[in-house]
């Protein structure tokens, strides 16, 4: 629960600015950028995930460190699995 | 047989810049007086995590000792609130959502998961923004969701609950266990038993609230704080920046995390939790008991999607097994495997106490690396 995935912004959404797509890895999801107001993420930036949410922006070299923390912890799979649970896509 | 300092070198040889890695530990080594014993708490349960998982404590030398601290939400949540979150899902048409973490959080009659075994409509969702999707996509049903964290993820609650509100959506509620950090280490540092010198200061909780708010730490109680970031070449950064307040004398707050850290934090997210939630007058903590002005509920605002205010809460009160000894570990008094009941009654498997069920609980990352690591030396010392 506690983990910040580093995703890419994809896309804003044309409807709604506080809702994104991001890309994991491959995987895309939309999340929330709500809790970025001050500092609004646009395509291309990378931002930390945490529950679905955007925290913070941070540089593409970082994106990748801590894609390596998180392989390092053995957490990579709880990420992915979160990741790609975002929009109830694995809930009946 | 492996020496000890070959384990641990073992784990972090798979990093980047091993090499800056073993120049860090040199200087650590340097840094520390042999004559002194460093005390030092790691806040954050993902710090926890990483100093067992990287083999850490082998690289350091031994008179410095990491004692770990509160900050794994599942692990400080009293049994009572489980029970209290179930009995309000045991009502007709209610669902209950909560992170994957808490479903084999044992209550008294069964963790959610066993609940969702006996026919309750247990959910897991990844995010409260998905508990509010399972509403709209259940119009007749109510979905609680049950929420954990630290201020990590209090602000993406918050946020949730005021889409709700303004979405008009009112088949949604939240069962608010959000807690907050400071007053869990103002009231560890109030403890008589607990005498500490430093303090490696939480990463993600201090993307939301920043530095400033560590700052009566160093000016008060005047103990170094430093925010750190979770790859060994930080903690171990992070030790070296504490080391070298120590022997100058000095408290400061510092951040060797910024790359992620903002000193003033995220105001946005503030914001939000600042419209949503107020303060509790006080809150039980697991193995810490009460602390005033220690948790967040929703206000009354938004009492409309708080399920403390919508339904009847028994607030069940639920004394932990009088041989578990998670208090005492949570303060750091006690290593986990000093409890009595560590590896024997209670494992990952079949958890007695919080400490065991998440993965950034200290007994479960002690049990998980060390506990094993120290069967397979004795295993291979026997060879």
């Amino acid at each position: 629960m506690c983990l910040a995935i580093p995703g890419r912004i994809v896309e804003i959404s044309s409807d709604n600015k506080d809702s994104a797509t991001v890309d994991v890895v491959g995987v895309r999801r939309k999340i929330d950028l709500g809790l970025l107001q001050d500092d609004k993420p646009v395509p291309g930036d990378w931002v930390l995930v945490h529950v679905g949410f955007a925290m913070s922006k941070i540089s593409a070299e970082d994106a990748a460190e801590q894609m390596n923390t998180l392989r390092m912890l053995g957490e990579i799979d709880g990420a992915m699995q979160e990741v790609r649970g975002y929009g109830l896509e694995d809930v009946n | 047989m492996a020496s000890k300092e070959e384990i641990g070198m073992r784990f972090v040889d798979e990093f980047r810049e091993p090499e800056l890695i073993s120049k860090t530990a040199e200087e650590i080594r340097r840094l520390a007086d042999r004559e002194r014993h460093y005390r030092m708490m790691e806040v954050c349960g993902g710090h926890t995590h990483a100093i067992y998982r990287f083999g850490l404590k082998d690289i350091l030398p031994e008179n410095i000792e990491l004692i770990h601290g509160p900050g794994c939400p599942v692990c400080v949540l009293p049994m009572g609130r489980i029970d209290d979150g179930l009995s309000i899902a045991q009502q007709p048409d209610v669902i209950f959502a909560a992170f994957g973490d808490m479903m084999r959080v044992p209550g008294t009659l069964g963790s959610p998961l066993e609940h969702k075994a006996r026919g309750m409509d247990v959910r897991i969702v990844y995010s409260p923004s998905d508990a509010l999707k399972l509403a709209r996509l259940n119009p007749d049903r109510h979905v609680m969701f049950f929420a954990i964290g630290f201020e990590t993820t209090a602000p993406s609650t918050a946020l949730t609950i005021m889409r709700a509100k303004a979405e008009g959506l009112r088949n949604f509620s939240v069962f608010c266990n959000h807690v907050t950090i400071i007053p869990a280490i103002r009231a560890i540092l109030d403890s008589p038993d607990m005498r500490l010198d430093a303090f490696i200061g939480p990463g993600h909780v201090s993307t939301v609230i920043g530095c400033r708010p560590y700052e009566w730490i160093a000016q008060n109680e005047r103990k170094p704080i430093v925010v750190s970031g979770f790859e060994p070449l930080d903690m171990l950064q992070s030790i070296v920046m504490l080391l070298h307040q120590l022997k100058a004398g000095e408290a400061k707050v510092e951040n060797q995390y910024k790359r992620v850290v903002p000193w003033e934090g995220n105001r946005a997210a503030l914001k939000a939790m600042a419209e949503v939630f107020e303060l509790r007058p006080y809150f039980e903590w697991r193995g810490l008991g009460f602390i005033s002005q220690s948790a967040l509920r929703v206000n009354a605002k938004y009492a409309e999607w708080d399920a403390e205010q919508r339904f009847a809460v028994p607030g069940i009160r639920v004394t932990d097994p009088k041989a578990a000894q998670c208090g005492e570990v949570l303060k750091g008094v006690l290593k986990p495997h000093q409890c009595k009941l560590f590896g024997r009654e209670c494992t990952p498997e079949h958890p007695m106490g919080a400490l065991m069920v998440s993965s950034e609980g200290s007994c479960a990352a002690y049990y998980n690396y060390e506990h094993r690591k120290a069967a397979m030396v004795s295993l291979s010392s026997m060879a």
